[in-house]
């Protein structure tokens, strides 16, 4: 805890510190880059440490605030969470150091430097707040400093515009999480963590509540929509932050809210996996539908969200059914997930913000043949989509191979009921529909972006971005690899955290079963190892081979012409288009097209683009309803500050006459 | 020391009728600051004589920075924008006396059924308080230049914070910082709002923002 509060310190007094040397903008970033990578490698050092010795450690002070205690404390569950946050966000300082440098107002940097550092500590006094107040401010703080974040280039509409919508869809899930634990504090007349109890009639509400409030901000299906608008609007250090970590801060509230409200009826787990299960299909659909490259990491962000969810619905499930090894492999298998997707989506996301520097455009279809160009970019980016795919030598096959052997594990204890059996064939089903989705999303991605011949002038000119940037990609890069090579480790590492949502009565059998789930990862690992030595003994043959050769270099795609153009490609939209036109139903493209016509036809246009469903077709709605009701009401606003103070006026006198009179 | 404690009171009452009752700005800020020096007597009395280093240390600061540094900064804007009188209040000022009569009679009714029950307390402490704060709030609504705003806010603020010390004796420190805050910011912003309108209509009639509203 001490090397954990110190970090802290570092993180908040480095924010401050660049914001007072905003005049200095290179200071600034240097100040507060330095103290976001020192801060944080102290706080996962710190994390790192109580995770290990699976001892809970609390620290209180003095905190004169009604219902307030200033608690906070580390606990196997928290730390979880602080080891993912702290590594991407030291990462993504590195990255953002470059970054901002050439995308930034040199008078907003100390500013933006402020927000980051801002948003790094609170999202680890949110995972560390031991009180229900506390967490409510740090999480507001958290949400207002990602915001201003997002609103970094408010000089366009878009953003502006993005930057709105996530503010509005975070305080309405806030205010959902007051009520939540206002309702969990009302026996004890504490909102102290330790003091949360529920009584079971009202156990129900509470998870609809922390689902809808928490989900918000993990970005669960329908109430996602916050995130297509916001992520690609911020910076892309920041975007990895927010994707990578912030929104797992959700998921971690929900896991906290389960380990007061008790034993889950089996209600709770369909619930999630089927909420995992329409955020996992419907995001990976409208993520390769997608033509902007961070707007579709961002839709696939919520995929893997929805994988988590199906995660922790299968681990509710088994601790219902009192089955161990579902319940321990579910959990494991979401929380490992939450981990991978941080590395991998962390990756992803500040390898687009390199596209965007290198190639200035994050348009599908004004990219291509960048791998020539930017070979380090290109090398990572293959390996963060091969781990968002789950394929096997990379990490984020580790989580849904664990996922996948929890269902497996449930389907063979209760093999009477074949209605039992059925649902869980349709986790899998699910599970392995997203991974097929995912491979055609990322293959669209990586190929229109990195393959091919460049569509525009800007990508033919594109150059590879400087080293403190490539080397923030390669680190994540071997991160997700290690993370896959040490897969025996994780089981172990999570397992204490796993188990704090496990109800005391079952905690042994589902910690034992936790345990054997080292045997098949150990295989995993045996065979990545296996694989990647045979790779590296045939590039070497490769090598051989070649030696003394001459290698012809010629263009990638000339199809046949004599003088091709980069237009004749294919595109990313023709890649994806069976599939979108399969899934009508739900990704509903918006075409607008004119033929060609006659004989010889002169001009002919396509375009098409996808809106997101909720936001056109149930969002959209229910806010104009609300901006129409208050437009009625417009009379009320006469522009008198008089008129004003005089509501207010009337408005306590009539409280305290009704109240008193 | 009560009776000293309820002649104080009555002062500060006396000071919000002469608040509504008059047209001079100057005049007002100087009531005005009277009430600041009468707030930073009240705790002093309350106590007496067991006085601590730091309630006397609290009363000191509240008092100077409610009598001196406040009305400073009003008579400065007053002078800066060069206008003397509140020309054209939106309520007279014989009627607003007049309702000011009306809301001492609300002010009893409500103190009379609020359940306080702090030991010691006189009983004309919670009256005197909402009564100031109703008066602050008749003053923003019924005067149109914004100094005559900002006083009717200063006034406000003085009675929750007399209301303050009938209620938050365990808690003082936090209930004097956040008013101090509060007013602190609403000077601020008003002396700012001030500033802009007078060079924006050249008057600091605040009439004049409604022409902003969309």
């Amino acid at each position: 805890m001490g090397l954990f509060g110190v970090g802290l310190m570092v993180l908040i007094g480095g924010g401050f510190l660049s914001l007072g040397l905003s005049k200095t903008p290179k200071t600034a970033a240097a100040v507060a880059c330095f103290t976001a990578v020192g801060g944080s490698l102290l706080v996962l050092v710190g994390g790192l440490a109580v995770l290990c010795s699976g001892s809970p450690v609390e620290v209180r002070f003095a905190w004169h605030v009604p219902f307030g205690s200033c608690s906070f404390g580390l606990d196997p569950l928290s730390c979880v969470f602080v080891l993912p946050i702290a590594a991407v966000v030291a990462v993504a300082a590195v990255y953002g150091r470059e970054y901002l440098e050439h995308s930034c107002r040199p008078s907003m940097i100390g500013v933006s430097w402020f927000f980051f550092n801002l948003l790094a500590a609170t999202m680890l006094l949110v995972v560390a707040a031991r009180n229900g107040l506390l967490f409510l401010v740090c999480w507001e703080a958290m949400s207002l400093a990602s915001f201003f974040l997002v609103m970094s280039d408010y000089e366009r509409e878009e953003v502006r515009r993005a930057g709105w919508i996530y503010l509005a869809a975070t305080h309405l899930g806030t205010s959902l999480l007051l009520v939540l634990f206002l309702l969990l504090g009302r026996k004890s007349g504490s909102l102290d963590f330790d003091q949360f109890s529920s009584e079971p009639a009202l156990a129900g509400t509470l998870f609809v509540l922390a689902l809808v409030g928490f989900g918000t901000k993990a970005g669960f299906i329908p109430v996602h929509v916050w995130l297509p608008e916001a992520h690609p609007a911020a910076p892309s250090h920041v975007s990895a932050v927010m994707s990578g970590v912030m929104i797992k801060t959700g998921i971690y509230g929900l896991l906290r809210t389960l380990t007061f409200l008790g034993q889950p009826p089996a209600w709770w787990g369909w619930t999630l996996v089927g909420i995992g299960a329409a955020s996992g299909i419907l995001g990976i659909l409208f993520a390769l539908s997608q033509r902007d490259l961070k707007r579709l990491l961002a839709y696939s962000s919520v995929e893997n969200i929805g994988i988590i969810a199906l995660g922790l619905g299968t681990g509710l499930l088994g601790i219902t059914h009192r089955v161990p090894a579902m319940a321990a492999l579910g959990l494991l298998g979401a929380l490992v997930h939450v981990l991978n997707h941080a590395l991998f989506k962390g990756l992803l996301f500040l390898g687009a913000g390199a596209v965007q520097h290198g190639a200035a455009t994050r348009e599908l279809d004004r990219l291509g043949g960048l791998l020539k160009r930017m070979p380090v970019t290109g090398a990572t980016f293959l390996v963060g989509a091969c781990a968002v795919c789950g394929l096997p030598p990379l990490n984020g096959f580790l989580s849904e191979l664990l996922i996948y052997l929890g269902v497996l594990a449930g389907v063979a204890e209760q093999r009477a009921a074949v209605s039992w059996a059925m649902l869980c064939v349709l986790v899998i089903g699910t599970l392995a529909l997203v991974g097929g989705f995912a491979a055609v999303c990322f293959t669209k991605a990586f190929g229109a972006v990195f393959l091919g011949e460049p569509r525009s002038d800007a990508s033919r000119h594109a150059h590879e971005v400087g080293p403190a940037m490539r080397y923030s990609l390669v680190t994540l890069a071997a991160a997700c690899v290690l993370v896959a090579l040490s897969a025996p480790l994780w089981p172990l590492v999570f397992r204490s955290a796993a188990l704090t949502i496990v109800p005391a009565t079952f905690r042994a059998e589902t910690a034992a079963a936790a345990g054997r789930a080292t045997v098949p990862l150990a295989a995993a690992a045996a065979a990545f190892l296996a694989f990647l030595a045979a790779s590296g003994v045939l590039a070497a043959v490769r090598k051989r081979l070649l030696a003394g050769r001459r290698i012809d270099r010629g263009p990638t795609w000339d199809c046949g012409y004599a003088a091709p153009t980069a237009r004749m490609q294919y595109t990313a939209s023709s890649y994806t288009g069976p599939l979108v036109v399969l899934f009508r139903m739900f990704v509903r493209p918006r075409v607008d097209l004119r033929p060609p016509e006659g004989l010889f036809p002169i001009r002919g246009r396509y375009a098409s683009q996808v809106p997101d469903l909720f936001r056109e077709y149930f969002f959209g709605p229910v806010f104009a309803g609300i901006a129409w009701v208050a437009s009625r009401l417009r009379w009320l606003q006469q522009g008198r500050i008089q008129l004003y103070v005089l509501y207010i006026a009337l408005t306590v006198l009539v409280l305290l006459v009704w109240k008193l009179g | 020391m009560s009776n000293w404690l309820d002649a104080v009171l009555v002062l500060l009452m006396l000071t919000s009728l002469w608040l509504l009752g008059s047209s001079r700005l100057q005049a007002c800020i100087r009531a005005v600051a009277l009430q600041g020096a009468l707030l930073g007597l009240i705790p002093l009395l309350s106590k007496w004589p067991d006085i601590s280093l730091r309630l006397g240390a609290v009363a000191v600061v509240s008092m100077v920075i409610k009598a001196v540094v406040l009305p400073a900064l009003l008579r400065r804007a007053v002078r800066e924008v060069n206008v003397r009188n509140e020309v054209e209040p939106l309520v007279g000022f014989t009627t607003s006396l007049l309702l000011g009569i009306a809301l001492w009679g609300i002010a009893t009714h409500i103190a009379g059924r609020l359940p306080v029950d702090v030991p010691g307390l006189s009983p004309l402490l919670v009256p005197v308080a909402i009564f100031t704060v109703l008066c602050g709030f008749l003053l923003i609504v019924s005067r149109n230049t914004a100094v005559m705003q900002v006083i009717g806010y200063l006034g406000l603020e003085n009675g929750i914070y007399v209301f303050g010390w009938a209620f938050a004796i365990e808690e003082p420190l936090l209930v004097e910082m956040g008013v101090l805050l509060d007013v602190f910011v609403a000077v601020f912003v008003m002396g700012i709002t001030i500033h802009h309108l007078s060079r924006e209509f050249d008057s600091i009639e605040t009439d004049e923002l409604a022409s902003l509203k969309d």
